[in-house]
């Protein structure tokens, strides 16, 4: 940069008669649940994925797995951790490419809106529709395959957070990852394969401990496996930790991984984030 | 700095790798001016206009809109600036209405969005979901969105690409009330009867490089140029004779013609033919 300057005139306009900060946030939030709430694409792949993947799982394996646990008790910590993971990680991931090939973002731009209310109406989004579908979830689950809900204030405490770290961290890569596709369609492209091999290989569709080791420890890098393990101290019982490949739920080391995958998370955004494709300079 | 100035460029460079797409411009708007980048496609003017708005960085030259450097935008610069990219921006999930009302919320001084809404024409499409606009309509929208927040400056990049003849007048009727109610318009088009209609001045940029700026009757010294008399003689044959002094000449014809002259028509260069020339020239 060659470029000189005058330093620049202060310019004093009152902001004054705009809704306030927080106000706004929740406007953009609402309007990003609207968008969502109408593109029917989002809602039925969204919303609806966790839950015929329950009605298929619960409905093949009836049986039971080692120390009297149901299959659907097990897979329901899978089915609740994917469907988080698709709320966040893959609707951002897909939705902000096209957001940004339309000019969405570019638009937004040009305007005296804070950049940071565009993000924390992504994140009001995703943290809204996250509960949504999981209560719908655990609904379905309690009512045909007689799931049994968490029992203690702890156990949902312990759900709060892991859901709360969890959702945090897929978001932050949803949005990083989001400027890895160059169009609008090729979001995707990017994020489906990503999403598909962590959900094989942490123990989502499959019994994590049946899984081959190198597998798990390939999963142990990413958050998936983690959130899976934390529901699973939710919803199975106490005896259950003793199978884990740690001989324990470990929610320490649960904590610790997902509160890593954050920070790298956020590093990626500030470093990463594009409001203009390419080809717009 | 001239406060009389809305916007000021001395020296704009802006390069894409090799590509040169902005070599060098001066520029001043008044306020209260309405200015037209005229020029055809590739010629630097949606890199110029963006460099202006605040997107795009500039490898050279200074920049001042509204008193401040554009390439560093805070909020009470940005809510005094409104922007019509060029066709881009769909909501295709939300209403027009919805739209409208939720970008006036980031304006301090927003005009009311039913009022903006019927100023664009779209008083009969408010509730209709913006995927199902045509063309025309979603221009009108983007212009909606441009001058909700009432801008001091309003940006229009190529307007009325997609329009018909009829919603292109009715655009040049809302750009002039917005020009009487003092609001400062920097346009790119490049079609030239829309720079004649609309523009107190127009500049005309090609190969990245202001070719002259001037009012439109008079670019390329269009008043000044020669003026062409054509006539018939008695025999049908057509005559022809450029002049400097054209009333002379057609005096002269007249005595000679002992009253009506057969086929007489006087013309002095279009703004087509003077543009083409300076476009060519520039090549």
């Amino acid at each position: 940069m060659t470029t000189t300057t005058k330093p620049a005139t202060p310019v004093t306009v009152t902001l004054g008669r705009r809704p306030g900060a927080g106000a706004l946030a929740l406007r953009q939030g609402r309007l990003e649940i609207t968008q969502f709430l109408r593109s029917r694409e989002s809602v039925v792949f969204t919303m609806g994925f966790p839950i015929i993947m329950i009605l298929i799982f619960a409905s093949i394996f009836d049986g039971t797995i080692g120390g009297g646990v149901k299959f659907t008790q097990y897979f329901i910590t899978g089915m609740i951790a994917t469907g988080l993971m698709t709320v966040s990680f893959q609707n951002l991931g897909i939705w902000i490419p096209i957001e940004r090939d339309r000019g969405v973002l570019k638009r937004y731009r040009g305007t005296p809106m804070p950049k940071w209310v565009w993000f924390a109406g992504k994140v009001i989004m995703v943290v809204a529709i996250g509960i949504a579908e999981t209560a719908l979830l655990l609904a379905v689950a309690v009512a045909l395959f007689d799931l049994d809900l968490p029992g203690t204030a702890g156990k949902w405490f312990t759900f709060g957070w892991v859901a709360v770290l969890g959702v945090t961290a897929c978001t932050l890569c949803g949005i990083a990852i989001s400027s890895l596709a160059r169009t609008a369609r090729s979001g995707s492209a990017v994020v489906t394969p990503v999403a598909l091999v962590l959900q094989f290989i942490s123990g989502v569709f499959f019994v994590f401990t049946d899984l081959p080791t190198w597998m798990q420890q390939v999963a142990a890098l990413f958050p998936l496996k983690w959130m899976c393990q934390g529901l699973r101290s939710v919803f199975l019982p106490e005896s259950f930790g003793a199978q884990e490949p740690g001989g324990s739920f470990e929610l320490g080391r649960v904590a610790v991984v997902l509160a890593l995958w954050c920070v790298i998370g956020v590093v990626l955004c500030l470093t990463t984030f594009r409001w203009t494709t390419k080809r717009d300079g | 700095m001239d406060d009389e100035l809305a916007i000021s460029v001395r020296g704009l460079r802006k390069a894409y790798g090799d590509n040169v797409a902005v070599a060098g411009v001066d520029l001043d708007v008044h306020r209260g001016e309405v200015f037209a980048l005229l020029g055809p496609n590739g010629a630097g003017k949606t890199t110029t206009v963006e460099i202006l708005e605040g997107y795009r960085s500039r490898d050279a030259g200074e920049v001042s809109v509204l008193g401040a450097d554009p390439a560093h935008p805070d909020q009470g610069w940005r809510s005094r600036v409104g922007i019509v990219l060029q066709g881009t921006g769909e909501f295709d999930e939300l209403t027009v209405a919805e739209v409208i009302r939720h970008f006036s919320g980031f304006y301090p001084d927003a005009d009311d969005p039913d009022k903006v809404i019927e100023r664009v024409g779209l008083a009969g499409k408010a509730k209709a979901r913006t995927h199902t606009l045509s063309g025309g309509q979603k221009r009108r929208l983007d212009v909606a969105l441009g001058i909700i927040g009432r801008p001091e400056l309003l940006f229009l990049d190529e307007p009325t690409t997609g329009f018909d003849p009829e919603a292109r007048r009715e655009f040049w009727e809302l750009i002039r009330d917005l020009a009487a109610a003092g609001t400062t318009i920097v346009l790119t088009t490049h079609y030239l009867d829309e720079a004649e209609a609309l523009a107190d001045r127009v500049g005309v940029i090609a190969g990245g490089r202001l070719v002259e700026v001037a009012a439109p009757n008079r670019l390329g010294n269009r008043q000044e140029a020669l003026a062409t008399v054509s006539w018939r003689t008695p025999e049908g044959t057509p005559e022809s004779a450029q002049s400097a002094t054209p009333t002379a000449l057609v005096a002269d014809l007249a005595a000679r013609y002992g009253g009506e002259v057969p086929g007489l028509t006087v013309t002095r260069p279009t703004l087509e033919d003077v543009y083409l020339t300076m476009i060519g020239h520039a090549r």
